[in-house]
């Protein structure tokens, strides 16, 4: 009798509340994974980068030595450097992969075999560009010094040389990265109004000014995923580096994620929570851009 | 009339372990070995041991996973305390301090205690930590100077014995349009043998190791002493071109192709050489000369070792296959000149006939009073080793960057002795 009664008032309530319920249920397993994957690692790390710890025994509190240490590191300093380097330069692939979309989009027979061919780099691995790339800038075989010394010029070590290595190594990312850019904008300027053109064309438009006033503007969705994308794919330059040089000349080439790896995870590195302090800076320079795109896209979406 | 049975099962299993120990004991269920021995010559060294063992306990169902050198060395952690094998490969000495420390690798000073393990004595202190014995050796190699001789022939020259005569020679090659010596830094640790053969030969192998544990500057007047003599050699040209790009296998055509004359590193290189295309008249083998006469010669002579990790299923197959390694007959088959090529650790053992294995134990055995180190990023802690030998890269690029050098390895130092 009272199981009934229950059952009945439960059942009620739930009819009462389902609009509210309803989206909550339907986002309980995101949320769900989203806490466990990736908020509660957050706060893990950043708790451990207070903690000395070599991964295996018992963690020691050390307060915020981590960070004064960081202070001090030069590796350290380095390593972020290089990360704006990788932040300003990766940006290149955006105006590279703009024009090589608007030179491929023509109808000419075969365009799309020229269209596949442009977009290879992005489909091989980074490994693969990584190594395709060392063996470019060989000193020794390289087809890099192979061109330089035909035209006079002396052998460069690119990646040998603490100065040029990073610059070598994202022109290397670059490659692959502005073939993304490309096929953004490939696909953004099917969407270009072609009545706005031929309005433009009647008022006299064309060229830089046709681009910059009429394409650009429309193409405004394809260059903010594209920008998005380079950030990214600038904060996750690992792989390339590790491929490349392995973090050398001398420590020359290292950005923060490999940083972190060396110190915390690789084969010298067991100082778990020095590898989370640098993990932490990291975070927070992509909090910053986070926030922003999540900023932007909110403007969107309330503008509409 | 089970128990029955059971009673005489067991009778029987005693009677023939008294007579043969490594075949009675009827070892049965899962062997999980986790090996780093991934290139081609180790690869079939340790499956070949796999296959002999398995055919010694046939109920025994043994499966082996090979694992790509390098990246062993970062698995190892996850591993060990996650889904541990039964036996897996790792390093002597301070290498294996952590894994100890945190309780992971197996106390194995039973096996230790047992009389087939006294032929295993000049190991033992590499394996000891806390007195107590955490792993096996299966193989070690020297480390010396390979170099072409017939290029020496060629040029007029002999193998040095001395520094000077070292530099002379080197002047000779120099001019003759080589390096005298080949190497790969990229992954720094080349960078470390020279460290280690330079520094134990200026200020002998106790200095070494105290410089080592930590008790001595890096900006003490003994070490740049060190540098200095490095210095000369590096001024001269001696080494190759950018080897900051290479690493050590890149570094091997150099030599090969007679660019460079020879190369400091361990006997795992010789099978790289003779796959190049060096027969024995033509690469030779010399100790690294004297620097000063009043240190006793010391060498790098790394240990590669099996342990069994705390947390393993089956202890016990695991222990029996340790003392199948280390027995006298399979340590000889598994170091001979077509197997590893380099030397058993068991000295009961027979070493192959080989020219650098012969060089190797007999310089080992006489010719090496000092003292035997494991190597630099061995001997020395983590993260010390690693801050170190991307000192020692930068040394010998940038030899006038060599204040800076010693003020930040002095800095990591002092840090990790807190």
């Amino acid at each position: 009798m009272t199981d009934t009664t229950a059952a009945a008032l439960d059942h009620s309530w739930f009819h009462r509340n389902r609009k509210t319920i309803t989206p909550w249920l339907f986002l309980l397993p995101a949320i769900l994974f989203f806490t466990v994957y990736v908020i509660y690692p957050i706060i893990q790390s950043i708790s451990l980068s207070f903690y000395k710890w070599d991964g295996l025994g018992e963690a020691e509190y050390v307060g915020i030595a981590n960070y004064e240490r960081l202070a001090n590191d030069r590796a350290f300093t380095v390593s972020l450097v290089n990360n704006l380097k990788w932040l300003l330069l990766y940006l290149l692939a955006i105006p590279a992969g703009l024009f090589i979309a608007l030179f491929l989009n023509q109808t000419v027979r075969g365009i799309r075999i020229y269209k596949s061919l442009f977009f290879f780099p992005f489909v091989i691995s980074q490994v693969v560009v990584g190594l395709v790339f060392t063996w470019f800038y060989d000193p020794n075989f390289g087809l890099l010094n192979g061109i330089l010394g035909s035209v006079g010029l002396g052998p460069i070590n690119v990646l040998g040389d603490p100065a040029l290595a990073t610059y070598g190594i994202i022109a290397a990312g670059l490659w692959p990265q502005t073939a993304y850019c490309m096929i953004l904008y490939l696909t953004g300027l099917n969407a270009v109004d072609p009545e706005q053109i031929e309005a433009a064309r009647l008022d006299g438009a064309k060229g830089w000014r046709m681009l910059w006033h009429i394409i650009i503007p429309q193409l405004k969705p394809a260059t903010f995923i594209a920008f998005v994308v380079t950030i990214i794919g600038a904060l996750r330059s690992f792989d390339l580096i590790s491929i490349m040089t392995n973090g050398g000349p001398f420590g020359s080439t290292r950005v923060l994620s490999f940083y972190m790896f060396e110190k915390a995870l690789s084969e010298y590195g067991f100082r778990m929570g020095y590898g989370a302090a640098i993990a932490v800076v990291l975070f927070f320079i992509m909090l910053f851009f986070i926030a922003y795109f999540l900023w932007s896209m909110y403007q969107d979406e309330k503008g509409r | 009339m089970r128990s029955m049975k059971k009673l005489m099962l067991a009778g029987l299993a005693t009677t023939t372990m008294l007579s043969t120990p490594a075949f009675a004991e009827g070892l049965s269920g899962e062997l999980r070995i986790f090996s780093d021995m991934s290139n081609p010559a180790p690869r079939a060294v340790m499956e070949g041991m796999v296959e002999r063992f398995g055919a010694m306990h046939p109920d025994l169902d043994i499966e082996l996973t090979v694992i790509d050198r390098e990246a062993y060395k970062t698995q190892i952690r996850n591993f060990l305390s996650a889904d541990a094998p039964d036996v897996a490969n790792w390093y002597a000495a301070n290498r294996m301090g952590p894994y100890v420390s945190a309780g992971l690798f197996e106390d194995i000073s039973d096996l230790w205690a047992e009389p087939e393990f006294e032929a295993l004595a000049s190991t033992k202190g590499a394996m000891t930590i806390d007195d107590k014995q955490w792993g096996v050796p299966y193989t070690y190699y020297q480390w010396g100077v390979y170099y072409r001789q017939d290029i020496f022939e060629e040029l007029g020259l002999s193998a040095p014995t001395t520094f000077e005569e070292e530099l002379a020679n080197c002047q000779v090659i120099v001019d003759s349009g080589r390096a005298c010596y080949t190497i790969g830094s990229k992954f720094l640790w080349t960078a470390g043998g020279w460290f280690d053969y330079l520094n134990m030969r200026t200020n002998g192998y106790d200095f070494h190791m105290e410089l080592a544990r930590g008790e001595v500057p890096w900006t003490d007047d003994r070490v740049r002493e060190t540098f200095a003599n490095w210095r000369k050699l590096i001024d001269m040209g001696a080494f190759i071109d950018d080897h900051q790009t290479y690493s050590w296998q890149e570094a091997l055509p150099f030599m090969i192709n007679g660019d460079a004359t020879a190369y400091l590193m361990g006997n795992f290189s010789v099978p790289h050489f003779r796959d190049g295309g060096l027969t024995d008249d033509q690469l030779g083998f010399y100790q690294f000369p004297v620097i000063n006469p009043d240190v006793p010669m010391a060498e790098d002579a790394p240990t590669d070792t099996f342990h069994i990790p705390a947390n393993a299923q089956n202890k016990e197959a695991a222990r029996e296959f340790l003392r199948f390694v280390v027995s006298a007959d399979n340590q000889t088959m598994i170091n001979a000149g077509d197997a590893l090529g380099q030397l058993p650790v068991n000295a009961e053992s027979s070493v192959d006939e080989d020219k650098f294995l012969e060089a190797g134990f007999s310089m080992l055995s006489n010719d090496a009073p000092g003292g035997v180190a494991q190597f630099f990023d061995r001997d020395f802690s983590a993260e010390m080793a690693k801050a170190g030998m991307e000192g020692l890269q930068e040394f010998m690029v940038y030899p006038d960057n060599l204040d800076d050098i010693l003020e930040r390895l002095e800095f990591v130092r002092q840090d990790t002795a807190q």
